[in-house]
């Protein structure tokens, strides 16, 4: 089986986020990078089945030189090659999907993992940005799958309230949720291993933002408290804040 | 600016929060011109005449069973075929879980671009401006769309639904020719835990950590929440520990959550876990730890024992609410 999974090069989840000089990008000085970690939930799916199954894994990331780095920590877990595909451009999820499409839909995929949302941009939009332009059924937000010999897919998605269960098959997009398998932990000889695994570079056709930034902005910060308390005698006054004050009860 | 709202529904009931895509929808409207369409599907929808009442001019109902239970490709299809319809431009859905589903395909369909879980909108020189939440939102990102279809998620509880008018709109049958190839993915059962309210959708919610000290105090935190009519939350460091269950819990690995009350209990406010829920409206905190640093955020706190606290917490409320 060809399988692919996107993975995304994103700060990490205790980085301050510093908006940069022209306002419309993040300072990248001072953070420290790492893979997408709803996108491990997405490789260890894909090296899961290419246990069961044979096949070959594909890690593919877009972005500039350095997101190589997050390419080898793909290799390392196990991924059996990279396709970096290069550029120094900030894309937006529809110029990222179509870059992947571009790079993977003469390769005979098999299918595609994502993880539910990249930590950086929030987006939550490349599971069907790639489904519906490869014309594959897409399934996201999943939390338990399995695949039978056919190619029949069954899997649970997290909705409001509770789960929903899933039919598709494959080819298909599928985007990974916490809970889904835990991911492995790259060894040492992974590691090593990684080093030696090739990483393809190819270039995107252009592409014009359709998202258009006007700026970055720090949230408004919220002012502490109008009123701390110190101990069960001040609910009282609690109470009466919340129903004259704030008006919420 | 014709506008078309995805409407949602669960067992036949629309959601609260397609009530508000539909009044930001018709206040846009009003002030660049243009009308709101509202789309729903399924066969056993009731009261869509009363999305009137929040300033649709009209519905598209597809009324046809085979799409009761919500599958990507066939809605992205349905909700395709309506923008095409209603001659819209800007197609606006909630940023629910099938909001977040739906919308990126719709975008390929009418080859425009997607706004995921926008918290803030508003008009400016003709075009719309959207703002949203970043980097768990450590930052706001404010945009343009520049395509011809624009398509936003609304986070749920942020946009008010406001109080409806007695308006009924008319309803006009949408129908669609289905093909199995639109069923490539198909709901085959949902399992809803129907005592419970879903912290994504609540509009107040008791949430708990650490500072319980186990699962066996939790009913602290239900006794709050059940006095308030509340859904109880968690942080990740009581679901990694299995004391609560993964769908209760808020931040960034969990679920974001903007209700109008968030009492947090015994939660130290973790920068992840404050990305879950600090834009929620008055924010409550409980925490022996005079330093914590979800004191910060919080508009009222007690500083103590949340052993202590809780039950003196319910049982004024009881009181005040006269229950």
């Amino acid at each position: 089986m060809n399988i692919f999974v996107c993975i995304s090069h994103v700060p990490d989840t205790t980085s301050k986020v510093v908006i940069g000089a022209g306002g419309k990008e993040i300072d990248p000085a001072g953070i420290t990078y790492i893979l997408n970690p709803y996108d491990e939930f997405g490789l260890e799916a894909g090296l899961q089945l290419k246990e069961a199954r044979g096949g070959e894994v594909t890690a593919i990331c877009v972005g500039p030189e350095v997101v190589k780095e997050t390419i080898r920590k793909a290799l390392a877990m196990g991924a059996d090659k990279g396709l970096h595909i290069v550029t120094d451009e900030m894309r937006d999820s529809f110029g990222v999907a179509k870059a992947i499409v571009e790079a993977i839909k003469d390769r005979t995929p098999d299918v595609l993992f994502c993880g539910r949302q990249s930590i950086d941009y929030d987006g939550w939009q490349m599971v069907g940005l790639l489904g519906e332009m490869l014309q594959w059924p897409s399934i996201s937000v999943v939390s338990k799958l399995s695949f039978a010999e056919d190619g029949t897919i069954t899997a649970e998605r997290d909705i409001e309230g509770g789960k929903e269960t899933v039919a598709s098959k494959l080819p298909a997009v599928i985007s990974t949720q916490k809970g889904l398998n835990n991911p492995r932990y790259p060894k040492l000889q992974g590691i090593m291993a990684a080093k030696r695994k090739p990483i393809e570079e190819i270039l995107p056709s252009e592409y014009q933002n359709r998202v258009h930034v006007l700026d970055l902005k720090k949230p408004p910060i919220k002012q502490a408290g109008s009123f701390i308390g110190k101990g069960p005698d001040d609910v009282a006054e609690l109470v009466r804040l919340l129903h004259e004050e704030a008006k919420i009860i | 600016m014709n506008i078309l709202v995805f409407i949602e529904q669960r067992d036949g009931t629309i959601k609260k929060s397609s009530f508000e895509a539909v009044k930001v929808a018709s206040e846009i409207a009003s002030e660049t011109g243009g009308s709101v369409t509202a789309v729903v599907a399924g066969s056993h929808v009731r009261n869509i005449q009363n999305l009137g009442g929040y300033g649709a001019s009209k519905v598209l109902h597809v009324a046809d069973a085979l799409v009761d239970q919500y599958s990507s490709t066939a809605y992205s299809k349905l909700v395709h075929d309506a923008v095409m319809k209603s001659q819209a431009h800007v197609v606006f859905l909630s940023a629910t879980s099938a909001g977040k589903d739906l919308a990126p395909r719709l975008a390929v369909k009418c080859d425009g671009a997607v706004a995921m879980d926008v918290t803030s909108l508003h008009v400016d020189g003709g075009a719309l401006i959207a703002t949203r939440p970043i980097f768990a939102g450590k930052a706001l990102e404010t945009l343009t769309l520049q395509t011809d279809v624009q398509i936003f998620t609304l986070r749920p509880n942020v946009f008010s639904a406001g109080t409806p008018t007695e308006s009924m709109c008319p309803v006009e049958a949408l129908s669609i020719e289905f093909s199995e190839s639109d069923f490539s993915v198909k709901t085959t059962g949902t399992s809803i835990s129907s005592e419970k309210i879903d912290v994504a959708e609540a509009s107040m919610i008791v949430s708990g950590g650490r500072g319980l000290q186990g699962p066996e105090h939790w009913y602290l935190v239900e006794d709050l929440a059940s006095v308030l009519g509340a859904a109880t939350g968690a942080s990740r460091a009581v679901v990694d520990a299995g004391w609560r269950p993964h769908p209760e819990q808020v931040g960034q690995t969990g679920k974001t959550v903007s209700p109008t009350l968030y009492i947090a209990c015994g939660i130290s406010g973790a920068v992840q876990h404050l990305a879950g829920m600090s834009s929620s409206k008055v924010i409550v905190a409980v925490n022996k730890d005079k330093d914590a640093p979800i004191f910060q955020i919080a508009d009222y706190g007690i500083v103590g024992d949340a052993f202590e606290v809780l039950p003196v917490l319910t049982d004024t409320l009881k009181q005040f609410l006269g229950k």
